[in-house]
This record gives structure tokens, C-alpha cells and sequence, in this order.
């Protein structure tokens, strides 16, 4: 059952609406409306914060920022190799620049420059990828990332955020301009179920259990709109006699290891849920964890070594494993690897 | 400013020392790069003896100007000129490359008080410095950013779009220096990748250009100045250097650019530089 102690939206199961993620969410919003808003307010907070935009302003929601703060606003074009280097320098002075673009951009294209001028120099740069994963829909594999969190992951001194839902997104925006480090934070760009309220717990690094039935017995790790889709799974497998507990992992790195390994202690099987692929993201991230602190048969969601294409975000979804019929299979899957 | 005949001579002195250090650093090392730092000599002892406003004592003082080294595989020079201008013991050179030295293969700003960033991968270098200017002059502080570039790093596209940027902000606190040395790692520019016209480039792109002879340390001095009186545009020094400057010997020898002398090399080589330094104080 959801967990009243997360603040969750009451009517996260029961209003209407179409979502890309098979659910039906009551609001449905893309993850990167919420940097548009979070930004705005930290940059009300902190004189400090500036935008930095590679002609994608509007779609990246990096307008909101423009449109209060021009001064602090700087287009640099379609440059996204110059955007990251320039937002080093301006960090190197005193500054906190947020950089927008799509994520296979940036840091993409820029990923180097994000290492040596952002990473190595510990400069708090905050690299927003936007249109990251298969919800980016028509404009085809070249501009939907799937590889962006194993990117960023692998980098030291680099924090790496993947929001839930636009609320979420909103107040990671928010703690990301506090942090003094570089930081990734990956946003989507179509509409999905905002699940989170103002009075829902955010703290960089602290996973969230959004759901857990008594006795359960598969942990689900999910990050980004897929935790949505995860509790939907997770209430249909409780009406048929399988507990689960699904957590909201919006930290990739660092990850929460004391509540992934009590969480895979206590059920005695994991599934990881990503719209990303599997090499290299969370489902990674979690099997390296539990190897060594926790072995635990584990069951991956994910892109499995593929690109994406064009489509609608519903049918992408369902084409490349990721709905909600597919994290269904695979707790039973990891149920059946234990004789369940 | 003027700048009478002995400071200059003083200057040169300074960069006979730096060469002499870059030498024996890197033979010590047993790798590195020696032919740009040799060439950039002169210009580096003007910048730390001269043109820069800084206190080696108090390496973060915020009204220092800022210089960025963007080519970081000419640390020797940098480290040297820092060392000599009392940043830290000459000594300490010889640790280059070392395990756990300050001194690391391309410079590190965590590791060393005093250098504003970490360089290597080359291209990055102009819109690390355009981008602390363009922050500078937000919040209205005065001091001046130089970045020290070389040629062969122009092939990434990196630097043109810094120098587009710095350009379309007028970023007239911004004054970049390029070793221009005609060589890299395959060969000479203009076999690898032709770069010319360069300076007409820079001038199509919007800077201020300055050609120099880039050991010849009263124009550096005048272009440094000439520099802060424009100020709606950036400035280049496009300062043509000679790589392996200080010994004849290795000269202009692209072969040079990216390896280090022999323990033998090394005694010829301050063999000649001091021969040279003798020169100067006659």
C-alpha cells in the first residue's frame, strides 16, 4: 500500500487522464516543467544562479529563467561543447550555472568538457538533460539518451539526479543549486503522472519507499516517471497475493546503499526499473551494490543494448519492455527465481 | 606605460631561468613536453614578472588578473615561471609528473594554489576564460582574464565557438595569447591542418588582433597594454613564437613538441642557456 509518510498524491491511482507511462495519472506534466519552475525560484533564492541555453530555451523550459532574470540568462547558441566550458569559468568565479540542453547534447556531446571543467575541477555545474529516454518520441533514436546516467555515473565529484515527476524535478532543482558540486539532473519531455507533493521528503541521496505491502517480498527499484508505472504494477500483483515495496531512487549517485540493501535483505529479491539502458544505469548501479554487500537475484527493466526510433512514448514504451505488463513479469520473474 | 631597456633586460632574464628550470624539470620527469614551454618562455616571464597583477604570497587574492592556460601540456613553463616568481620553491619543479606532486602532468587547480583551471584535453581553454570574464563583468569587477592558447588545439571546434562566444559578448576584459609555433604532434600545422590566414580568422571573427614577434618582450609588453584600451571587443596577441626556443639545436623541430631531454641533452642544452644567460648580463 503507498506510503502515507511520503505525502503522495491522494488521488495518484483514481482521476482520469492518458499517460505515456500506461498509467493514469490525475496531472499529468513533463519532469522538465519542474526545472523550469525550480530554477526560477532558485535563482530567486540565490543571486548567484545563472542559465546557460544552446538555442533550445523553450524547450528545455530554461525561458521561465530567461524571462525573469535575463541578465542571468546567456545563450551561447548551438554550442554545446562551449556551453559546458563557459559554465566552468563563470563557476570558477563565484557563479552557479545551470546548463540546458538534451541530453544527448549535454552531456553527451560535451562530455569531456563536462569531466576536466566541471568534474575534475569540481566546479558546481548543473548539466539539465533534457528529452532524456524513449519519451522523447518522434524526433527518433539520435535525440532520445539512454545512455546519459551510465555517463554521468561513472564520473567522480558528479552527483546524478533522475526525478519522478515534475514536482520532484522542481525540488531537485532546488537542492542541486545548493550543493557546491557538479551535478546531473535528466529530465523527459513528454507529460507523466506528478506523484509527489511540496510535502513529499526530498533529499538528494535519500530513496524513497512510495509503497510497501506487509510481508513483501520483491523489492522494485524504479527512477524517473517508470516509478509510476511501477506502483501501478505493484497494486495489481497486491489484489493477486504478492507483496512488493517499489522505491523512488531519484539519486542514482550516491546511492542510497543502507535502504537498497535493508530493503533487498528483507524481501530477498530486487527488480530495477529504468527508462535507460540497462549497462551502465540503475539497474547497474544496484547489482554492483548488492554483489558485494548483498547478492540478491535481481531483474533488470530497461533498454536492453538497443537505440531507440520514432513513435508515440506509449508505444515506445511497450515496444522497448518498459510497461507495465513487462515489470509485472519480471517480479514474477524474480519471484519464480526463488521457487515463489 | 614605458619600459626602459633593463627591465626588459630583467625580463629576459627571467625567462633564461624559466628555460633553464623547463629543462631540467623535464629531463628529471623523464616525459613531457619541450618545445612549447621553451618557446612560450619569454611571454610567460613577461606575464609573471610583468604584465600580470598578482601575489605569488597570496595566490587567491581577488583583485589578481586571471590567467588560464588552456594548451595544459605546457604546465612546465607555467609551473616554472609560478616557481620563479615565488609561488612556490624552484625546487619543487623537479617533482613534475611525479607521484603525488602538486607538479601533476597537465595542471590540476585543486592541486596547486594559483592555477585557475585544470587543462589538457585541448579546445577548452577560451571558453573557460570568456566564460569567468562574462561572469567578472556581470558583478562589475575590473581585473583582466588572459588565456594562453596554442595553434594546433584552433583544430578543435571547441575553440572557435569560445571565440565566437567571447566575441558576440564583447568581452573586452578578455585577452587571449596564442603560441603561434607552427607545430603538433604529426607534424606542422599547415601539413596537419592548415590554420592560415590565422590572425585574419581571429579578425572575421570579431577580436582585436595583435601581431607580435612572440620573443620579442617590449612588443609583448605594448600588445598586453594596447589590450585594455579596447574594450568592446576581445584581443589576441597572435604572438609567432619559435618552438624549442633558447636551443638552437631543436629548434622549430616538430619532434620536439612532445618529448623530454636526455640526462646528456640536459647538460648540453643549460650548457647553451647559460652561455646565453652570459650574454645578457654583459
Amino acid at each position: 500500500m503507498i506510503n502515507k509518510e511520503m505525502h503522495l498524491r491522494e488521488d495518484l491511482f483514481s482521476a482520469k487522464g492518458g499517460s505515456a507511462s500506461g498509467g493514469d495519472g490525475p496531472t499529468m506534466v513533463p519532469t522538465r516543467n519542474g526545472f523550469g519552475k525550480g530554477v526560477v525560484e532558485a535563482g530567486r533564492a540565490d543571486v548567484r544562479v545563472v542559465v546557460l541555453s544552446a538555442d533550445l530555451a523553450e524547450s528545455t523550459r530554461a525561458d521561465a529563467f530567461q524571462k525573469e532574470f535575463p541578465e542571468r540568462f546567456v545563450e551561447v547558441g548551438v554550442a554545446e561543447q562551449n556551453m559546458a566550458t563557459v559554465a566552468a569559468g563563470m563557476a570558477a568565479f563565484g557563479k552557479i550555472p545551470f546548463i540546458t540542453s538534451y541530453a544527448t547534447f549535454s552531456p553527451g556531446r560535451n562530455w569531456e568538457q563536462i569531466r576536466t571543467t566541471a568534474a575534475i575541477n569540481n566546479m558546481p555545474v548543473k548539466v539539465c538533460g533534457m528529452h532524456a529516454g524513449l519519451l522523447t518520441g518522434p524526433d527518433g533514436a539520435t535525440h532520445q539518451a539512454l545512455e546519459d546516467i551510465a555517463l554521468m555515473r561513472a564520473m567522480p565529484n558528479m552527483i546524478v539526479i533522475s526525478p519522478c515527476d515534475a514536482e520532484e524535478g522542481r525540488r531537485a532543482t532546488l537542492a542541486a543549486a545548493k550543493t557546491g558540486t557538479p551535478v546531473y539532473l535528466r529530465f523527459g519531455r513528454d507529460k507523466t503522472p506528478v506523484m509527489t507533493t511540496p510535502e513529499t521528503p526530498f533529499e538528494i541521496g535519500k530513496a524513497q519507499v512510495f509503497w510497501k505491502s506487509n510481508n513483501p517480498k520483491v523489492a522494485v527499484f524504479a527512477t524517473g516517471h517508470l516509478v509510476h508505472s511501477a506502483l501501478l504494477a505493484a497494486r495489481e500483483l497486491e489484489g493477486k497475493g504478492i507483496g512488493t515495496a517499489v522505491v523512488n531512487v531519484h539519486t542514482i549517485k550516491p546511492l542510497d546503499k543502507d535502504l537498497i540493501v535493508s530493503l533487498a535483505r528483507e524481501t530477498g529479491s530486487v527488480v530495477t526499473v529504468e527508462e535507460h539502458q540497462i549497462a551502465g544505469g540503475l539497474g547497474g548501479a544496484i547489482a554492483e551494490l548488492l554483489a558485494q554487500e548483498c547478492p540478491t537475484p535481481i531483474e533488470f527493466v530497461g533498454v536492453q543494448d538497443k537505440f531507440g526510433q520514432s513513435g508515440e512514448p506509449k508505444e515506445l514504451l511497450e515496444a522497448y519492455g518498459l510497461g507495465v505488463s513487462h515489470i509485472i513479469e519480471a517480479i514474477k520473474k524474480a519471484l519464480a527465481r526463488r521457487g515463489i | 606605460m614605458t619600459i626602459t631597456d633593463e627591465e626588459v633586460r630583467q625580463i629576459a632574464l627571467h625567462a633564461n631561468d624559466i628555460r633553464q628550470t623547463i629543462v631540467r624539470m623535464l629531463a628529471a620527469a623523464g616525459s613531457g613536453h619541450t618545445a612549447g614551454p621553451l618557446g612560450m618562455s619569454d611571454i610567460f616571464a613577461a606575464l609573471y614578472f610583468h604584465v600580470l597583477k598578482h601575489d605569488p604570497k597570496n595566490p587567491s587574492w581577488p583583485e589578481r588578473d586571471r590567467l588560464f592556460l588552456s594548451n595544459g601540456h605546457i604546465a612546465p613553463v607555467l609551473y616554472a615561471s609560478m616557481a620563479h616568481s615565488g609561488y612556490f620553491p624552484v625546487e619543487e619543479c623537479l617533482t613534475l609528473r611525479k607521484f603525488g606532486s602538486r607538479l601533476q602532468g597537465h595542471p590540476e587547480r585543486h592541486m596547486l594554489p594559483g592555477l585557475e583551471s585544470t587543462s589538457g584535453p585541448l579546445g577548452s581553454g577560451i571558453s573557460q576564460a570568456a566564460g569567468y570574464a562574462y561572469a567578472a563583468r556581470m558583478d562589475g569587477r575590473d581585473f583582466r582574464v588572459y588565456v594562453a592558447t596554442s595553434d594546433g588545439e584552433h583544430d578543435e571546434g571547441n575553440s572557435w565557438e569560445g571565440a565566437m562566444f567571447a566575441s558576440a559578448k564583447k568581452l573586452g576584459n578578455l585577452t587571449q595569447v596564442i603560441d603561434r609555433n607552427f607545430i603538433q604532434i604529426d607534424g606542422n600545422t599547415e601539413d596537419v591542418m592548415p590554420l592560415e590566414p590565422f590572425g585574419d580568422k581571429y579578425r572575421a571573427f570579431g577580436w582585436h588582433v595583435i601581431d607580435i614577434d612572440g620573443h620579442d618582450i617590449r612588443q609583448f609588453i605594448g600588445a598586453c597594454e594596447e589590450a585594455k584600451t579596447v574594450t568592446d571587443k576581445p584581443t589576441l596577441i597572435h604572438a609567432r613564437t619559435t618552438p624549442g626556443k633558447g636551443i638552437k639545436s631543436i629548434e622549430n623541430d616538430y619532434l620536439w613538441h612532445g618529448k623530454p631531454p636526455s640526462k646528456a641533452e640536459e647538460v648540453v642544452f643549460l650548457k647553451e642557456l647559460e652561455l646565453a644567460r652570459e650574454e645578457l648580463l654583459k
